[in-house]
């Protein structure tokens, strides 16, 4: 290390405590440093007595006593910003790891901590999808990292849903879940996703299949999302307080890419409902809600509303005719997989049909029980938490649902089938191929809710044009199938 | 929030259709290799991952251990340095009664009331020891460590190390050598012989030698030192060893004293190849004592072992002891010794692994794999796991063939619970007949009770302190 030119320039000299590297690694950092521009000399030491005197010799004496557990910094630079850059450039060194793992040696990560301190310092979020009883520990590890999590598992307490979420508030990043089934972030879709082209609306859901209901629609009319946060069915509930909400808004009005906010969710409870309007009121991002419940705009309905908003024309959604009708005395029969989807059929329905009773009703006198064959007007939610128990969701599953067309078939009850089919990342890789089959064998008057996009893996037409050709009416509108099932039944009435 | 700051990479845990539908967008993805955690309640697991107070614990708790230094600053007898009073002896692991010590154990105890002059015979020895007129207490009670049996009497001399940043003292005993030797259970005529000679000879010259030296030892950095050499500083202390005799050397030699004593403590040090083993101990306690009384954190402060049980501390749980009965390692033997001679599991030198070292920087060590039963590729894939229960790396204890990476250090009782790895422990073997002394050297673990008791407590003292 040369001594330092004599004549003007600017010092600093520090002693720190609580840092130790090996001597080989400190004189990289001081060579290093030391060859940046406007740098003069730099000494970056243990501050034994032979590394002081070292320093006395170049000038960079540290004004009180050192001792050798301390890290001696002394910067001789020809100016403040040389200086202040050239300390900074040490810090960084100092705070790098040396890592080179012996790879085929290293076992593989066994929690989500272990997984994202080996990706080290890449922007990352977890997923995680064990079981409900564990599930906490793992997204705990993310949060702990400074790290975003999408909670898929259900069956997590909801006490340990908002120690979670508060712990989340505290470092920064967003828990989505528990329950959450869908998100897409900046373009990547996480749990059940459709591929929909990237535009100015950021979508905030308590809903899964409400969420893709919506960004399908956005993405039919040419506009696209920026992101779709889910938060999990109980983040607007009293316990949780819309934590989650509530902290997508705020993301979502800091991120350059959202234009425009829409919150997808059921009717959250008074006290969160309020805390949301006046978070929503606050944000410089406009903001619109579906809350689907009874007397409110559907989830079609709000789309084409924010499409206003935007200055979209809104398109003809797409739609393929059907080609029966339906038989005298004909009942609704709903039979779906998404239950937002569900809850939208049976709240259109509701004012032009009286009861319809289900197993997730809208009032609980109007609950199904464990009958899901009952006789008249039923929508069916199998993605009903009981019904997935020890078995896939029905997105990727179809057995549970079509069984449940074989025994209506078979009872001769004359109805109209009202069925979704949700499209996209971890779906069922080609839904109609069975379907179809069991629409054409079924015989009965068919309309399909068919959630998707051109660009999902099983893509919107090619799905929608085999199940026509089995005969069904198919919409890419919820909202649209429905009504189309009960113009059907009034036609039969 | 950097969740919306470009597409992010992703690491799933559970069921792998997420994985392949993020593979299939072209996403960089981990999988997590989870399955469900090996032992606790999940009501536990979760109120421990949950507390609030946790991270930061954990957080001050390893920092404490990091920043930890270690001096060498003098040697006395155990009667001075700690107080120790006459008819008490210090022994290694958690707390043991007479009635329950093993083979090794009992002839240490032995051994050192004869060293003391307390009893003339064994029968008198044991006599003493049975009736409770001689006391026991562990080490680890009196800021202290002692290899294998670890018996420490008050004549006997001890390393006195301080810790500058964190201001604690530790205190270990002279290492014997090898071979019959009182900490293996050993208590016959050379070894009363040797004993002697150390309280008399080699003890007052190490007082002399280490208060004589212009600076103290940074012990510390000759355990660095020794991770670049080929030791891990718990079963293999060759360079270590040989470096505390190239500092020690030069004082003892100024002393003035002897030349015939100078040089027969100068070819004991030489000639024991885990001298050093004493001195990485201490300062290993050193950094763990520090953590010592930090609420909520969840690491682990002491593994120890008297033969008879194993013993866990942790920072969130202060001196209370979390047992489990001690397990027979496995490795290689001397001479024809085999595994029905050994003792069960015994002494403090868990501590290394403790701080991270030993078992944990195995992968420091390939020439110590061998002899505890392992390959290279064994060694590496031990440290690597090791990793995953740590809750820092010690950049101060690089692992050159890892790329210097810091050794893993400070073990996180939730990460054993969720991976179902126990901590790794290099040891020596005693037989376990009273009086035989080392018969092999190997591998073992601590059984798992230990953590499932330990975690039962902290999640409850968790739940306790946050209602969570």
């Amino acid at each position: 290390m040369s001594a330092p030119a004599p004549g003007p320039g600017v010092r600093h000299v520090s002693l720190r405590g609580g840092v130790y590297a090996d001597s080989v690694r400190l004189m990289q950092v001081s060579r290093d440093v030391g060859a940046r521009e406007g740098v003069r000399a730099v000494l970056v030491a243990m501050a034994t007595p032979l590394n002081v005197e070292l320093a006395t010799g170049m000038g960079l004496a540290p004004g009180e006593p050192a001792s050798p557990e301390q890290l001696l910094v002394g910067i001789t630079a020809t100016d403040d910003d040389a200086l202040a850059a050239a300390v900074a450039a040490v810090d960084t060194a100092l705070a790098e790891r040396e890592r080179s793992r012996a790879a085929a040696d290293a076992p593989p990560a066994r929690t989500v901590g272990a997984a994202l301190h080996d990706l080290d310092g890449a922007s990352a979020l977890a997923v995680v999808s064990v079981p409900g009883p564990y599930a906490a520990l793992e997204a705990a590890d993310a949060v702990a990292a400074g790290r975003s999590v999408l909670v898929f598992s259900d069956g997590v307490p909801v006490e340990q849903e908002v120690a979670l979420k508060r712990a989340a508030r505290q470092t920064g990043v967003l828990v989505m879940g528990p329950d959450c089934g869908t998100a897409i972030v900046s373009g990547v879709a996480l749990g059940f996703a459709n591929v929909v082209r990237p535009g100015p609306v950021g979508v905030v859901a308590a809903s899964g299949t409400g969420a893709q209901q919506v960004s399908c629609l956005l993405d039919a009319a040419g506009v696209g999302v920026s992101h779709v946060l889910g938060v999990g069915g109980r983040d607007l509930s009293a316990a949780v307080g819309g934590l989650a909400t509530l902290d997508a808004l705020a993301a979502l009005d800091a991120d350059p890419a959202t234009e425009r906010v829409l919150v997808v969710s059921k009717p959250p409870a008074p006290s969160v409902a309020e805390a949301v309007a006046r978070t929503a009121g606050s944000l410089a991002t406009p903001v619109r809600s579906a809350v689907l419940g009874p007397g409110t705009p559907d989830l079609t309905a709000v789309v084409e509303a924010l499409l206003a908003d935007l200055g979209v024309a809104v398109p003809d959604w797409p739609s393929r005719p059907g080609r029966r009708g339906a038989p005298p005395g004909a009942v609704l029969k709903g039979y779906y997989s998404g239950g937002t989807l569900a809850d939208e059929a049976m709240l259109l329905a509701a004012p032009v049909l009286g009861d319809v009773r289900s197993n997730t009703p809208l009032r609980p006198e109007l609950d199904l029980g464990t009958d899901l064959s009952a006789r008249g007007h039923v929508v069916v939610d199998f993605g009903d938490d009981a019904l997935t128990v020890g078995r896939a969701h029905p997105m990727i599953d179809p057995t549970l649902r079509l069984e449940a067309i074989e025994r209506l078939t078979a009872s001769g009850e004359p109805a109209v089938l009202l069925l979704d089919v949700v499209l996209g990342h971890g779906a069922d890789p080609d839904p109609a191929a069975a379907l179809a089959p069991a629409l054409v064998a079924a015989g009965l008057p068919a309309v399909v809710a068919l959630v998707g996009t051109e660009a999902d893996p099983q893509g919107w037409s090619r799905q929608a044009d085999a199940l026509a050709a089995a005969g069904a009416a198919v919409f890419a509108s919820n909202a649209q199938a429905t009504r189309h099932a009960l113009d059907l039944l009034g036609a039969a009435r | 929030m950097n969740l919306l700051e470009g597409p992010p990479a992703v690491v799933a845990a559970g069921v792998d259709v997420f994985s392949a539908a993020l593979r299939a967008q072209g996403a960089e993805v981990t999988d997590v290799d989870w399955r469900p955690p090996a032992f606790g309640d999940p009501a536990d697991l979760a109120a421990l991952a949950l507390d609030p107070r946790r991270a930061a614990a954990n957080r001050t708790a390893v920092e404490r251990v990091l920043a930890a230094g270690s001096r060498l600053v003098d040697v006395r007898p155990a009667r001075e340095a700690l107080g120790l009073t006459d008819r008490t002896l210090l022994h290694s692991g958690p707390p043991l009664t007479w009635e329950a010590a093993s083979g090794p154990m009992r002839g240490a105890l032995v051994g050192a009331c004869l060293f003391e002059g307390w009893a003339s015979t064994v029968e008198e020895a044991e006599g003493l020891l049975a009736s409770g007129a001689v006391a026991l207490d562990p080490c680890h009670h009196h800021s202290a460590v002692g290899p294998m049996a670890g018996v420490t009497s008050p004549s006997m001399w001890t390393w006195c190390l301080e810790d500058p940043v964190n201001g604690g003292r530790a205190y270990c005993n002279l290492n014997e050598g090898l071979g019959k030797v009182l900490r293996m259970g050993a208590f016959g005529e050379e070894v009363l012989t040797r004993l002697a000679w150390m309280r008399d000879v080699l003890g007052p010259l190490l007082a002399r030698a280490v208060r004589s030296m212009p600076e103290p030892l940074d012990v510390r950095a000759v355990l660095a030192q020794m991770l670049q050499m080929g030791d891990e500083g718990h079963n293999r202390n060759r360079a270590g060893s040989l470096m505390a005799l190239r500092e020690l050397s030069p004082a003892l030699v100024a002393l003035d004293a002897p030349s015939a004593d100078v040089a027969a403590a100068l070819r004991f040090i030489g000639g024991n190849e885990h001298f050093f083993l004493n001195l990485g101990m201490p300062t290993a306690k050193l950094a763990m004592d520090a953590a010592r009384d930090v609420p909520g954190s969840t690491m682990v402060t002491v593994l120890s072992r008297n033969g008879t049980e194993f013993g866990v501390q942790t920072a969130g749980t202060g001196d209370r002891w979390f047992t489990g009965p001690a397990q027979t390692p496995v490795g290689l033997f001397l001479g024809d010794y085999g595994p029905e001679d050994a003792n069960p599991d015994i002494g403090d030198s868990a501590i290394m692994e403790t701080y991270g070292v030993g078992g944990f920087a195995m992968a420091a060590a390939p020439a110590i794999v061998r002899f505890v039963g392992g390959t290279v590729p064994d060694a590496l894939a031990t440290t690597e796991r090791m990793y995953q229960l740590a809750l820092a790396e010690n950049p101060a204890m690089a692992i050159p063939v890892l790329g210097f990476r810091g050794a893993p250090t400070g073990i996180d009782v939730l990460a054993v619970a969720r991976t179902g790895w126990l901590p790794q422990i290099n040891t020596g073997m005693a037989g376990r007949v009273a009086g035989t002394g080392q018969v092999g050297a190997g591998l073992v673990q601590p059984p798992r009770e230990c953590f499932e008791q330990a975690l039962a407590a902290l999640a409850q003292e968790a739940r306790a302190a946050t209602a969570v």
